[in-house]
């Protein structure tokens, strides 16, 4: 079947299958690997992309409800100007480790940016449960989150 | 052994530079295994058995065979011609794919390579076994009961990386046995005031790694390529060498980024599985496991552990006895180093007149384990560290007094013939414990906690290293330390910019290519920065020192384009530095562990009186490192190490039923998350110069997993 969404800016239409998963399409299809494959039940977050600027788990989302929509993975965000403030935050806190969970931990946070969604230190806990790091213990990405956000205290 | 270095003013080592890696992986741009494709590239599943123990009657693929887009199905046949089908580093116990018997529900017998995952998956239906279900045992008790199932009959082989003496007769479902025994433990005993003892269980822990193994295998004529997330690109060469009968010349080990490891991708995995199906597709292959899979390769061992800890009236710890037995599965793995490690972790560093450790390494019918961050030490030094809690209690003295008058002293021998102690471990529990506020009142519902032991690291001290000092004045560094989260290529950087006397940016460190990359024995045991940085150290020294003859003189970084010149006559050519590190017959490598990584935490905790769950509120951990080459990623080391204590001591726990892995996904197998954080979480970085690695430097990053749980505990 045939699928016309917009990916990163823009307009992509392919051949899909009718169960082929969002994350199959965008890694396989188009070769954006940047949203990574890991609990496959929509827990670790480590496939999350944007779908019309709100974070889905991409391994549980077929390709087909993209339909239509704008998807936005890591390499568009990279594109964004205000990806520099949040690179810059990560970077200096060293809320990076492996790496893995990074891309989906990233459109979640400037998702929630975007939204005024981070406004206080509990709003950050229960926003970013859905995101899951094993290297970090969660304090650099806390302290970076919250230097974004510009929330204090944790 | 690593002479003192005078750091010079603005130098790269000891500050928190930013790392490396961060853009690229901040961007998505990072390649981890799963990312690469290789022209041809077919895909493989595995098809796991149902049974925990079972003889493989009959195995008919050829309905498989014959689904559209599958171009070969693997069973135990096709090794035949193998000299030997069995791996293992410790114990050769393992069959590539299972034949004529399966030890686990799970354990892969057949594989199937197609065009694309989903073809590959469709035919595993297809593939028919026929079982005859043999009695299975499922726990240590059932496999140390009289009459258990055996699990392996044949004669015990060792592995190519056994390095555990030598290895006994096969003594039923004991794969492995560990004993100390020092002094009169009966006299210690017998001269007791208080004797606190107890049994003790700990879960069977999956690591959980968000990158689960994933490898890429090619056979060409006479070669094999294998890309793979693997901890010790090294050592799995040599197991796919001596397997499938090549020199090591002619496998090739290629390791991307490694999306996280903590043990779980220490040692070979799906490697040979994946070769094996690429030699008979004539193609190359990516196996890729699932987490309910990953749950299947690896995971900590369970263990079950009777203690004894004697002590007079005043407060003098005596003796101790220790019984432990660990569940290691179906499979070796890396169990006996686990069994190794965790007696060498059960009398915790204490001045005891006596103590006794007997630990049992066992197989069971149920999915092998390996290593996991700290392990042995996370297993045993809870238990340990209780105990010495208990006997506080039991004679009212203050649980920190009471391991003051204790604990052992820098110097003093800890095991016979061992490294002595090379941490100053009552400074760092001190500091633990004003960190949680030991002396602060204490609100009902509240305890603090604090625990102290050690672990053995190091692993083996073989690492090597080159540095390139590049035409236009940047340099090169290869070295065989993967980088799977924990810094290591900015750690290694650094090192050679500050010998180099360059700036950090002019460094640049490569993933492990094991055709170009030098030797380096593994990364794991905390070793990289003090073994693998001193290589570095010594490579990168080597080329300042050819700098240094050319110049005839010390020259700076705005010399060495023209130094170059003035070397090779026009604007190419390169200098070439090499560094080696080996156990050498003096000095504290000969004497084993290259050093005592400390695991010293504190925590204060909140219990709830209605519901019972405990919430951590604040914890402590030091990082007793010698050098802090980066004391930013040092930090980040504790504080993962830290949920993840906190994730083994509260609630994470793999469950069995009947043989049966029952919460195999992450729905049921809950890790922490950001809400498990405690309020407070602080990491202290002790540097005394005591390592044996660069500037003084240990490692580090494993001792808080140890730690934590203990204190939580206490």
């Amino acid at each position: 079947m045939e699928l016309r969404l917009s990916v990163n800016g823009r307009a992509v239409s392919a051949e899909i299958e009718p169960q082929e998963l969002l994350l199959d399409f965008l890694r396989d299809g188009l070769g954006l690997t940047g949203a990574k494959r890991s609990c496959d039940v929509q827990v670790c977050g480590a496939c999350t992309v944007l779908l019309d600027g709100l974070p889905v788990s991409s391994c549980c989302t077929l390709a087909y409800e993209a339909r239509g929509r704008e998807v936005t993975t890591v390499e568009g965000l990279a594109e964004r100007t205000e990806f520099a403030a949040l690179e810059r935050a990560f970077a200096e806190h060293a809320a990076v480790q492996c790496g893995y969970c990074t891309p989906g931990l990233a459109l979640t946070v400037q998702a929630l940016l975007d939204e005024s969604a981070l406004a206080s230190p509990e709003a950050i806990r229960h926003n970013l449960a859905g995101n899951l790091c094993r290297c970090t213990g969660y304090k650099a990405i806390l302290e970076a989150v919250h230097e974004l956000a510009g929330v204090q205290g944790s | 052994m690593s002479q003192a270095v005078e750091l010079r003013p603005g130098a790269v080592v000891g500050t928190p530079a930013e790392r490396v890696d961060a853009a690229e992986k901040l961007r998505g741009q990072a390649q981890f295994t799963g990312d690469l494709a290789v022209p041809r590239m077919l895909h493989g599943k595995l098809l796991r058995a149902p049974l925990p123990h079972a003889r493989i009657v009959s195995i008919d693929a050829s309905r498989a065979e014959r689904a559209p887009g599958v171009v070969c199905v693997l069973t135990g046949q096709d090794l035949l011609d193998l000299a030997n089908p069995r791996y293992g580093h410790a114990i050769k116990d393992r069959p590539i794919v299972a034949i004529d018997r399966v030890r686990f529900a799970g354990e892969p017998v057949a594989a199937v390579a197609a065009t694309d995952e989903a073809a590959a998956e469709a035919a595993l239906e297809l593939v028919e076994v026929e079982y005859e279900e043999l009695p299975a045992a499922t726990t240590v008790e059932e496999a140390l009961a009289p009459g258990a199932p055996s699990l392996h009959e044949e004669p015990m082989e060792a592995g190519l990386f056994h390095g555990l003496g030598q290895l006994a007769e096969r003594d039923g479902n004991v794969c492995y046995r560990y004993r100390i025994d020092r002094g009169e433990v009966e006299a210690a005993f017998a001269h007791a005031d208080v004797i606190v003892e107890g049994d003790y269980t700990f879960p069977a822990v999956y690591q959980y790694a968000l990158e689960t193994h994933t490898v890429i295998a090619d056979y060409g004529p006479g070669e094999i390529t294998v890309w793979a997330s693997c901890q010790h690109p090294f050592l799995v060469r040599a197991e796919l060498a001596d397997l499938f009968g090549l020199p090591l010349s002619r496998v090739r080990l290629i390791v991307p980024y490694l999306g996280g490891g903590f043990g779980s991708k220490s040692y070979t995995k799906l490697e040979p599985i994946t070769v094996a199906v690429a030699r008979k597709a004539g193609r190359p292959v990516r196996i890729r496991n699932r987490v309910d899979e990953a749950m299947l390769t690896t995971r900590r061992h369970g263990m079950r552990c009777r203690m004894r800890t004697a002590a007079t009236k005043e407060g003098r710890l005596l003796g101790r006895e220790v019984d432990m037995w660990l569940d290691t599965g179906a499979y070796a793995d890396n169990g006996p180093r686990v069994t190794a490690t965790g007696g060498d972790a059960a009398p915790g560093p204490y001045r005891w007149a006596a103590y006794r450790v007997d630990a049992a390494c066992v197989y069971t019918n149920t999915s092998p384990s390996g290593s996991y961050r700290a392990f042995g030490a996370t297993h045993v030094q809870w238990i340990g560290e209780s105990q010495v809690d208990e006997v506080a209690r039991r004679l009212g003295l203050d649980p920190l007094q009471l391991r003051r008058d204790n604990l052992c002293l820098p110097g003093e021998e800890l095991r016979a013939g061992g490294k002595p102690l090379d941490a100053d471990l009552v400074g760092d529990v001190e500091k633990v414990a004003a960190a949680i506020g030991w002396d602060e009142p204490r609100p009902a519902w509240r305890g603090r906690g604090v625990s102290v032991g050690l672990l053995a690291a190091g692993a083996h001290p073989v690492s090597t290293a080159t540095v390139r000092l590049e035409s236009d004045g940047t340099a090169v560094v290869l070295v065989g330390t993967t980088e799977k989260g924990q810094g290591a290529r900015t750690v290694m950087a650094q090192i050679a910019a500050e010998e180099l006397r360059l700036p950090l940016e002019r460094v640049r460190v490569q993933g492990t290519d094991t055709r170009f990359t030098p030797y380096d024995r593994s990364t794991g045991a905390s070793r990289s920065t003090t073994l693998a940085g001193l290589a570095v150290q010594r490579a990168a020294r080597s080329v300042y020192e050819q700098l240094a003859e050319i110049a005839d003189g010390e020259p700076a970084p705005e010399d060495y384009v023209a130094l170059m010149r003035r070397r090779f006559g026009f604007a190419g050519g390169e200098l070439i530095g090499t560094g080696e590190v080996r156990p050498s017959g003096t000095g504290s490598y000969a004497e084993g562990p290259v050093f005592w990584e400390v695991c010293v935490g504190g925590a204060e905790v909140e219990v709830d009186p209605e519901t019972g769950v405990v919430r951590v509120l604040r914890t402590a951990t030091v990082a007793d490192v010698g050098k802090a080459i980066n004391p930013k990623l040092v930090e980040r080391q504790d504080e993962g190490a830290t949920l993840q204590g906190i994730g083994n001591a509260l609630f994470e726990e793999m469950v069995w039923i009947d043989g049966q892995l029952a919460n195999d996904t992450l729905l049921e197998y809950r890790v922490p998350t950001v809400r498990d954080v405690p309020d407070e979480m602080t990491c202290i970085i002790v540097e005394n110069g005591d390592g044996p690695g660069p500037y003084g430097a240990k490692g580090c990053g494993e001792g808080a997993l140890a730690a934590v749980p203990a204190a939580i505990v206490n």
